[in-house]
């Protein structure tokens, strides 16, 4: 018997690597089950919900008069009629709290960022927005019944939701506006300052242009939230079958709104009702939230 | 165009950190002066001082004078914005404006300020391209964005952007510490190039390049961690870097530092 020095599988000392440890394998094995488990417990809800709605609104969404008509003059077991006034009422109110809240919520994020550094003011204002990101819903829409209907005088109205839904929806505009002015590099400020340029321009001209896809992205989110919140039409205006145009008076509808209604309405009809709001409103949102991402693909800094 | 700069016992602060110390040095014009010293040493300080720049950053002061051809720019009547007009500077990471293509890039200090005459925009970008050793390469693609240029293709484009708001004075504070040995080159023939129209300081750590583009060398030194830099000594380049006055410049030129 003779070794063969010359084979080279043959190692003189015991080799360095090894294979994978058994207790490694059995965390390795642990740790996936567990993150497979969260994403299944995850994506369980999200995908029943999704069908509930769509089994159950689908079906109403496809006649032209759901998005043409409203349910004026119609008994709550006859069945036809539409969500028109539904959908205007979800997107005015919407509108008009974002016409609101954008111009407040940026500029508050520009102070904060540009200009309030780490005084007391700024310190002041970034634990307000803090505490009213925490504000519940209803409680905002409480808070606006109170003064703006009891104390002011007004009646109910679409505007009073605005109003509230504007409560809710600032904190969530300086928020990401602040994140996204952060991230815009100092060395852009510079290089502008350095031209001459003055810092207001520099701010309107650079800085925001450069953040402009984020903040946009954040606001279209922001208004998919509010257009969703039911606590605020539910205190503050009164449900309508039929369309109301004015913002200012009188009973006006939105989907939130016209879903409570409807619970109420035990027939088929009412049924119907419920579930083609709320795959109209799911609708809206998702169509929002795909505007975001289209706006920001759009106006990302790009390279090429 | 290019005026001197004279600075006289100029001290900076960081808050309370006394960053520099009673730097006092003339800089003449269509001349290139070069800043050297090891890091923390407040050469860079000095520069951003130089346009008022020092004071963007919080808690900065300032005391002592620059004067740009007798005017101080610190004079409690003068605007910093208007300093800063006159007075331009390219800095250390190339920062093009990533909204903005490459012709906008170039001309947004005018844009900005108000000039709206597109074929006077136009011929102002053609003219800092050019200066800057950039046209030939972008004239095809001047409306893509800057942000897709390489690195030193972007740096000359930031020397465009400086140079087209004609500026009196051009600050660099290491132009060239970001990019290649050819980029590196290209820049420094550029610098060569924009003597005869600018008067130049460039802070630099590369002393080959503070010896290859300079007439004038400044070299600053800290005394220990928490002191205040120092200018030691400033000279004709070639003297500084063949037969320097004091000991520590010797020491750091030649590599015996520290």
């Amino acid at each position: 018997m003779s070794t063969n020095l010359a084979d080279p599988t043959r190692l003189a000392t015991p080799p360095t690597f090894q294979a994978v440890s058994l207790s490694r394998r059995i965390k390795n094995g642990f740790a996936t089950t567990l993150v497979w488990g969260a994403f299944l417990i995850a994506i369980i809800p999200l995908v029943w919900v999704l069908y509930t709605v769509i089994q159950r609104g689908f079906p109403v969404i496809l006649d032209g008069d759901w998005w043409q008509k409203s349910l004026s003059g119609l008994l709550a077991r006859q069945q036809g009629g539409g969500a028109y006034h539904a959908i205007y009422g979800t997107l005015v109110q919407g509108l008009v709290c974002g016409i609101i809240s954008v111009p407040i919520g940026i500029m508050i994020a520009i102070y904060l960022v540009e200009y309030g550094g780490r005084s007391k003011l700024a310190k002041a204002t970034t634990f307000m927005v803090d505490i009213l990101t925490g504000v519940p819903s209803i409680v905002a829409a409480l808070f606006v019944y109170t003064v703006w209907i009891t104390y002011a005088g007004m009646g109910r109205s679409a505007f009073a939701v605005s109003i509230a839904l504007v409560l809710l929806m600032v904190p969530v505009v300086v928020r990401t506006t602040e994140e996204m002015l952060k991230i815009v590099p100092d060395e852009l400020r510079e290089a502008s300052y350095a031209l001459g340029i003055p810092k207001w321009k520099t701010i309107v001209k650079i800085v925001i242009p450069t953040a402009l896809s984020g903040i946009l992205t954040g606001i279209m989110l922001a208004l998919a939230r509010v257009m969703g919140e039911t606590a605020p039409v539910l205190v503050l205006a009164a449900y309508a079958p039929f369309i109301n145009y004015n913002l200012f008076s009188g009973p006006m509808a939105s989907l939130p709104l016209m879903m409570v209604n409807e619970r109420n309405n035990p027939t088929q009809a009412g049924f119907e009702r419920l579930w083609g709001a709320a795959i109209t409103l799911v609708l809206i949102i998702t169509l929002f939230n795909l505007l975001a991402t289209v706006i920001s693909r759009v106006l990302a800094p790009k390279t090429k | 165009m290019a005026k001197r700069l004279d600075i006289k016992d100029l001290n900076l602060y960081y808050g309370k950190f006394h960053a520099v110390e009673n730097v006092s040095l003339a800089v003449p014009p269509k001349n290139v002066t070069a800043f050297i010293g090891p890091s923390g040493c407040g050469k860079s300080t000095v520069l951003r001082s130089l346009n008022r720049m020092h004071e963007v950053a919080p808690g900065a002061r300032v005391e002592g004078k620059v004067l740009l051809d007798g005017e101080d720019i610190y004079a409690s009547t003068v605007d910093p914005v208007e300093v800063r007009r006159t007075i331009g500077m390219v800095f250390q990471r190339p920062n093009p404006f990533p909204t903005m293509s490459i012709r906008d890039n170039v001309v947004a200090g005018l844009k900005l300020a108000g000039v709206k005459n597109k074929k006077e925009l136009d011929e102002v970008a053609e003219r800092s391209l050019r200066g800057a050793n950039l046209w030939n390469e972008v004239k095809d693609r001047l409306d893509r964005p800057g942000g897709g240029l390489s690195g030193g293709q972007q740096q000359r484009l930031c020397i465009a952007r400086a140079i087209a708001v004609q500026p009196d004075v051009l600050l660099m504070d290491e132009p060239c510490s970001a990019l290649d040995p050819i980029s590196t080159l290209a820049i420094e023939d550029l610098i060569t190039e924009l003597k005869k129209d600018y008067t130049i300081v460039i802070v630099t750590h590369n002393m080959q390049q503070a010896a290859r583009v300079s007439d004038q060398t400044a070299f600053f030194n800290l005394l220990g961690v928490g002191q205040p830099g120092q200018l030691i000594e400033v000279d004709d380049t070639e003297k500084i870097f063949s037969n320097p006055g004091q000991k520590a410049t010797e020491d750091y030129i030649s590599g015996r530092f520290g």
